[in-house]
């Protein structure tokens, strides 16, 4: 399946590479490199690029290119998640995935390849059962390392790959017993020029971190549980329960792990919690134009509106901009066009607004479109779909643990067409 | 400068280890040292060789650990290879495992010292630990070193009967590397893999069914003993096996079952024998319900038990899932599928791409899958390119009568994206619907042709590009746009452009007698300024003219011929000299002039606007060769279905087999129940490894005992008598009538009423004579199945709840009912929403006509009414069908106040059917519409069938054509219709939207008189 990796960063370095059949010639890259001048930016590179006798599988994140490289016939999701749970497992190992980290902690990553892939077909890609095939580094751990000459592989073989729950190491053990979840939705949605909404949707998750001695059995369930209309599960959720009982009963893996992932059904409407009155025109006559925005909550259930940041990508014609915010700071780039303004907390008596003028190329033409604006917000203890878990029972074990819920409502992809 | 020498010196000793790499791969250790850059490396090297051969680990662990960090650079570390492999022995985990690292990376370049470590492996795969064991084959089998094929073939057979699933799983992937390495072997391999599949260990399976694939994938008779196994075990194989296996068995399937798809017509057939049919054929129906299509139970276990994986988070198995039901599951069944598809798209960018590709393909040929998700393939201006043309792509396939509108308002934002690549996808998008779509030809023509006097060079080229095309396919009437066109010309600046123009003009002068000479006299005007392309069409249009019309234009032609003549570009000169011979006669033309005119004014063919993946669907979705539209290397044909599919019995296993005896002797007409009932048994438990044995041969058993029973209530003739039709009269009623119409189509879901009817039995009536057996068999599962102790107790206290639950919403839907029935004509206070005090009569608001639509697209700063989004929306609900005048099926309906997604006149309704009985309900469709002329109503899709106590919304359009007349229509179930109707309130009919004050008394002023209570809100 997969025959080898390449990482390669934003100046087309190959900074590392893996092979797990015979070693494939890293020239096999510029047959990327090629598509990768072609396409203007990162993100326009293909997903699938096929060579002579290779086909090159690449995801982009942290601004490092993951390059698989295959031989034959191959579903293509099945090498784009792989890669995509690599990444999130470096994440998971070094808290942060950049070159850098990647290029310090080069043999735990070469290490946690090999526990990955065997042969080209995964093996161990539970975090749960790669963190007891090797540890993850940690500082105190490095220390010590030092000093007594311990290694960071696991001195024991792990379990947890031959038991029935594959994703919960053995012989856990706190003394502090805790389980948070945290749901947090993300409302997706085009707003018109004129306020109206095109398309709302609401995706959900649920993230866990569960810290619980030995084996417990959890289950979760709903005081809605209707609203969920498509649901994608971690593999420990009992899927039978839920079918006949929507509840979602399962043993947790050891640490943080996305419970569920769910989208609620489109019947709902979606409430828009923030709207944008904006007023951008350029004339054709002179070099300036207006802008003009105000952000204001609308539907936010008594709750504070923060971490307001308002983006947006202005035509290339612009040259600058001169505005003042009622609050926040804001910058624009006059390289990339792009402005950006944090805006911070929504004050409701007081709505921030931002002011001002835009400067033109002289001479050239006013621009076809309005720029698009796109926000991001947060409110805290605010399900927008009115999600409510009702409770949370622990089987299995006899201590008492602590539990926390958390609710969170954030701005997916939420863009205003002005 | 010294610095960028030292880099330069540094990439060349790169490219001279590659060399190294490709050219020798057994490089002796000398070999790199004649590259002087390595001089310095070997020095390192040196250092690195005396840490491996200290006595203390932690200066090993530290010289492996920066051999690692070498090779991860794809720097050479061969020349270490003999100090290295001194360690593989070593106590210390870490330093092993580093150096089987560099074992698997180097041991094929250096197979002499590598045969050194060989022993070590041997010994430690006779190790009482498992995981030892298994690292140590996965190692050895990695070493493609081809002297220890024989070695390798020993352990991997030795392993395949480990008592352990962890080193069998290791003997698996082992396979695959010997069989890439000696294909000689493979005919002992796939002993190895016939071995493994009956393995019944879901830690095994996924990966044995990868060692077939990669082995032996014409292997298909090594498949059918395990096929059930298989489809039992996929819920619990890791997600990488799924993958893997759910492709397997797409293929497999498509080998051995008959094709659902001819069900519709089948129906068709026997619905009319059934009308002329007396009581006497009885005989001969039964006969027929053979000859119908009737699914294999194998093959729908296969469907049953894939659909809950489209639950996953690993969207690989969801595509395979997805992929399994499109190639696999009756047309009726495949639209699961799309709504997990779509959550997908929430995904990365890569993801999204592979999954829009493959919803692009199915877009085409089944619209219906993706209709109700149109709006989630709006593109955003932050999507990258190829993510928003494939998204676009989508849009286009989706488009038909009802929401091109919509859709045609969408794509005018679109063209005005800073995207340009994007927006001229979006013109070419906008032409397909046009040719797709007669209705709305003519004004995307009119807005395609506002879009010519863009700034945008590709804009305009596109735009041209496209009309011309469209101008080609159906030339009858545009004489006006081909003027239009021509009085661009002189605004119009992009060579492309107007060369597009001059052709047009050209080849349709006929309809245009009196502009095409002027337009010749014009570009002759300016032809020596002209680009290449303008001047020969140039030349173009003054050959046709000559050739049409000579009287006005000979002289013009002439002209323009003797400019050609003498151009710069040899081209044209050579163009000039051919066109003249051609029609200019004189003495010396040969034979070809007098058909000149046949030459140039001949029929040309209308280019096709087709969509891209048409041609795609011959892959199998989900596949590489799929994404890139090539047959990839190693891609396996998925073949048709048979006509007459093989021995099912092939499938059979020992147990089910004695099954199969009994029902022989039992008799035929109930062939195939018994293995399905078996197997709808045997789902119920959790296949685990150790019980799977012990209760195969329960649940066989069992069904030997249910064929005696089905066989019994057979020879009873169907009375009351027998289990299943006692418990439950509705279900027997129900049964009775799915015999009538097909029993071939029915077979299933009756299968499945009867499985829930002795679910029943089972909990409520004690004394049946089905309850014994039933009850056994719910012990049965709980025995192997831990947490499903309480779940039947819970479940029906469950379901109790529910209806009780149910029963309170009903009443007080009751309650409101009558509340909503006396709603006056002007009753407006109560609709209109709270924060838009401005109403405006529908007919200015609701049908802004498609050509202001796209009049927009001409950028023209003309102000529009904003429509106002609801921002109250009612939950008051209008009762439609009362349960009981629908026997069971209730209906209430309620506006959603969206914008119409079916047009722009048609008002939203939601639709919530609900089943109350305890049985399906099949195919609830609307008929017999009886609509005041003038109202349109845009219908719903057909359910295909609603669970007991399930209900479903779905949204229909009703164009009340702004009047409060009533929508009457049937409710139509399978084997029943209701006459139902809808009555719009008043204020269901207007649209919110704010406008200034002075824009709505320029309204009010356009109309003559306005009702009192309208302007109320002002």
């Amino acid at each position: 399946m997969i025959h080898s990796l390449f990482l390669i960063n934003a100046s087309g370095d190959i900074f590392l590479e893996k092979h797990w059949k015979s070693v494939v010639s890293r020239s096999v890259c510029d047959y990327f490199f090629e598509a990768q001048e072609r396409a203007s930016e990162a993100e326009n590179v293909p997903p699938v690029i096929p060579t002579p006798h290779h086909y090159l599988l690449s995801v982009y994140r942290h601004k490092i290119f993951f390059v698989a490289v295959i031989q034959s016939e191959v579903p293509p999701l099945f090498v784009i998640e792989f890669l995509h749970r690599v990444v999130d497992t470096f994440q998971d190992y070094f808290g942060v995935c950049s070159e850098l980290m990647i290029k310090d902690n080069v043999v735990v990553v070469y290490e946690v390849l090999e526990e990955m892939l065997d042969n080209g077909f995964p093996l161990a890609t539970e975090s749960n059962i790669l963190k007891e095939l090797i540890k993850p580094p940690t500082i105190l751990r490095t220390v010590v390392n030092t000093i007594t000459g311990s290694t960071n592989v696991g001195d024991q073989l792990p379990t947890g790959q031959l038991s029935v729950v594959p994703w919960r190491r053995t012989g856990v053990k706190y003394t502090n017993n805790e389980a948070y979840f945290d749901v947090i939705e993300e409302i997706d949605a085009i707003i018109d020029k004129s306020g109206s909404t095109i398309t709302a949707e609401i995706q959900g998750v649920i993230d866990a971190c569960v810290k619980l001695t030995g084996m417990p059995d959890l289950t979760l369930s709903f005081m809605n549980p209707r609203l969920l209309d498509d649901v994608s599960f971690h593999p420990c959720v009992r899927f039978k329960r839920w079918e006949s009982e929507r509840i979602l009963s399962f043993i947790p893996p050891d640490g943080n792990f996305r419970l569920l992932s769910y989208h609620v059904s489109a019947q709902n409407l979606v409430a828009i919690p923030v709207y944008v009155k904006h007023n951008i025109s350029f004339r054709d006559s002179s070099s300036l134009g207006r802008f003009e925005i105000t952000v204001g909550p609308k539907q936010t259930m008594g709750k504070t509106v923060e971490g307001v940041m308002v983006t947006s990508q202005m035509p290339k014609g612009v040259l600058n901009m001169t505005l003042t915010p009622s609050q926040g700071t804001h910058i624009f780039d006059p390289v990339t066009k792009l402005l950006s303004w944090d805006v911070g907390k929504i004050n409701p008596q007081k709505l921030p607004s931002l002011k001002g003028s835009v400067s033109l190329q002289a001479g050239a033409s006013k621009p076809d479109e309005n720029p698009t604006i796109n926000l991001q917000f947060k409110i805290q203890q605010l399900a927008i779909s009115g999600l409510k878990v009702n409770r949370l029972d622990m089987y299995g074990e006899k201590y008492k643990p602590f539990k926390g819920i958390k609710y969170m409502t954030k701005a997916g992809k939420f863009q205003v067409r002005t | 400068m010294s610095g960028s020498g030292l880099s330069y010196s540094e990439q060349g000793g790169e490219a001279a280890s590659e060399l190294a790499q490709e050219v020798v791969p057994t490089a002796t250790p000398s070999a790199p040292a004649a590259f002087g850059l390595f001089s310095s490396d070997t020095k390192k090297n040196e250092d690195l060789k005396q840490m491996l051969e200290s006595s203390k680990d932690s200066a090993k662990l530290d010289a492996m650990k920066r051999i690692v960090g070498m090779i991860a650079k794809g720097k050479n570390a061969s020349e270490l290879f003999p100090a290295v492999v001194k360690n593989v022995a070593s106590k210390n985990i870490e330093i092993k495992k580093l150096v089987y690292v560099y074992l698997m990376r180097y041991a094929e370049e250096q197979q002499d010292l590598a045969l050194l470590s060989i022993s070590t492996f041997q010994r430690a795969l006779k190790d009482p630990n498992q995981l030892i064991r298994a690292s140590a084959l996965r190692v050895l089998s990695s070493i493609r070193v081809p002297i220890i094929v024989p070695i390798m073939m020993l352990a991997i057979k030795e392993a395949s009967s480990d008592l352990s699933p962890y080193v069998r799983k290791n003997a698996a992937h082992a396979i695959q590397k010997l069989y890439s390495l000696d294909p000689e072997q493979k005919e002992m391999l796939i002993e190895v893999i016939e071995k493994l599949l009956k393995d019944k260990s879901t830690l095994v399976a996924g990966s044995v069914v990868m060692a077939f694939e990669e082995v032996c994938p014409d292997r298909i008779d090594l498949i059918h003993k395990n096929y059930r196994k298989l489809c039992n075990l996929l819920v619990d194989v890791e997600e990488w096996g799924q993958v893997v296996i759910i492709h397997m068995l797409t293929r497999y399937a498509r080998t051995q079952f008959v094709s659902p798809w001819k069900d519709d017509e089948v129906m068709e057939e026997y619905s009319e024998n059934n009308f002329y049919e007396s009581d006497e054929e009885q005989k001969e129906k039964d006969q027929k319900v053979k000859n119908t299509y009737t699914m294999d139970p194998d093959h729908r276990l296969l469907l049953r038990n894939t659909k809950p994986l489209l639950q996953s988070r690993n969207a690989a198995v969801v595509m395979a899932v997805a992929q399994l039901y499109w190639h696999l599951a009756p047309k009726s069944e495949a639209g699961i599928v799309s709504k997990s598809l779509v959550r997908l798209l929430h995904s990365n960018r890569e993801v999204q791409y592979i999954v829009l590709q493959n919803i692009a393909t199915m877009s085409i040929q089944r619209k219906g899958m993706f209709e109700p998700y149109l709006k989630s393939f709006y593109v955003r201006s932050t999507d990258p390119t190829m993510i928003k043309t494939l998204k676009l792509e989508i849009l286009t396939n989706l488009a038909n009568e009802a929401n091109i509108s919509t859709l045609l308002r969408e794509f005018q934002t679109y063209v005005k994206s800073q995207d340009k690549q994007f927006a001229a996808a979006t013109i070419q998008a906008i032409g397909r619907c046009a040719t797709n779509i007669t209705e709305v030809t003519d004004t995307c023509l009119n807005g395609l042709v506002c879009l010519l006097s863009n700034r945008d060079e590709i804009v305009v080229a596109e735009s041209v590009v496209v009309i011309k095309k469209l101008l080609q396919t159906q030339p009858a009437h545009h004489g006006e746009i081909i003027k239009h066109m021509a009085k661009l010309l002189d605004n119009i600046t992009v060579p492309v452009a107007r060369a597009s123009i001059l052709w047009l003009i050209g080849e349709y002068c006929e309809r245009v007698p009196k502009i095409a000479p002027d337009v010749l006299r014009k570009t002759a005007k300016t032809f020596t300024n002209e680009d290449d392309l303008v001047k020969l069409q140039i030349l173009n249009l003054g050959a046709k003219l000559y050739l049409t019309n000579s009287k006005q234009t000979k002289l013009l032609t002439q002209y323009v011929l003797n400019l050609g003549k003498y151009d710069q570009s040899y081209d044209i000169r050579d163009r000039t000299r051919f066109i003249r011979q051609l029609i200019v006669p004189n003495e010396k033309s040969g034979a070809l002039s007098k058909y000149a005119k046949k030459i140039f004014l001949a029929q040309k063919p209308a280019p096709l606007l087709e969509s891209p993946f048409k041609d795609r669907d011959h892959f199998q979705l989900g596949t590489l060769s799929h994404t890139l539209n090539s047959r990839a290397t190693g891609y396996l044909e998925l073949s048709d279905w048979p006509k007459v599919a093989p021995d099912p019995s092939v499938r059979n296993v020992d147990v089910a087999e004695l099954a199969k005896e009994w029902t022989g002797i039992l008799g035929k007409t109930k062939k195939e129940k018994p293995t399905e009932k078996f197997y709808s048994e045997s789902e119920e438990e959790e296949d685990e490894s150790s019980s799977t044995s012990a209760s195969e041969s329960d649940s066989g058993s069992e069904s030997e005992k249910e064929d005696k029973e089905e066989g019994s209530s057979d020879e009873s003739s169907g009375s009351s008598s027998s289990s299943e039709e006692s418990s439950d009269s509705e279900s027997d009623s129900k049964e009775s009538t799915a015999k009538k119409i097909s029993r071939a189509a029915a077979e299933s879901d009756s299968e499945d009423i009867k499985k829930k009817a002795k679910g029943i039995s089972g909990k409520r009536s004690p004394s049946n004579s089905s309850d014994t057996e039933s009850a056994s068999s719910e012990e049965n599962s709980s025995d192997s199945e831990a947490e499903s102790d309480s779940k039947s107790d819970s479940e029906s206290g469950k379901s109790r709840n529910a209806t009780s639950s149910k029963k309170e919403e009903k009443t007080l839907q009751d309650r409101k009912a009558p509340n909503k029935q006396d709603v006056f004509l002007l009753d407006l206070d109560d609709f209109c929403p709270v924060t838009t005090p401005v109403a405006v009569p529908t007919a200015a608001v609701l049908s802004p006509s498609l050509t202001a639509d796209l009049e927009g697209l001409s950028l023209s700063s003309s102000s529009v009414i904003d429509v106002t989004a609801p921002v109250s929306v009612p939950t008051k609900t209008h009762e439609l069908l009362h349960r009981m005048s629908g026997k069971g099926l209730a209906a209430h309906y309620h506006f959603s106040r969206q914008p119409g997604i079916f047009g722009d006149r048609m008002v939203s309704v939601q639709v919530t059917v609900t089943n109350t009985t305890d049985q399906k309900i099949e195919n609830i469709h609307i008929k017999e519409k009886k609509l005041p002329p003038g109202m349109r109503m845009h219908e719903f899709n057909p359910i295909e069938c609603l669970e007991p106590a399930g209900s479903i919304t779905v949204s229909m359009g009703i164009d009340f054509c702004d009047s409060a007349q009533m929508a009457s229509f049937q409710l139509c179930t399978k084997d029943d219709h209701f006459n139902v109707n809808i009555q719009p309130p008043v204020g269901e009919l207007l649209l919110p939207v704010t406008m200034s004050e002075k824009d709505f008394k320029k309204e009010q002023a356009c109309l003559c008189f306005i009702p009192a209570q309208q302007t109320k809100g002002c």
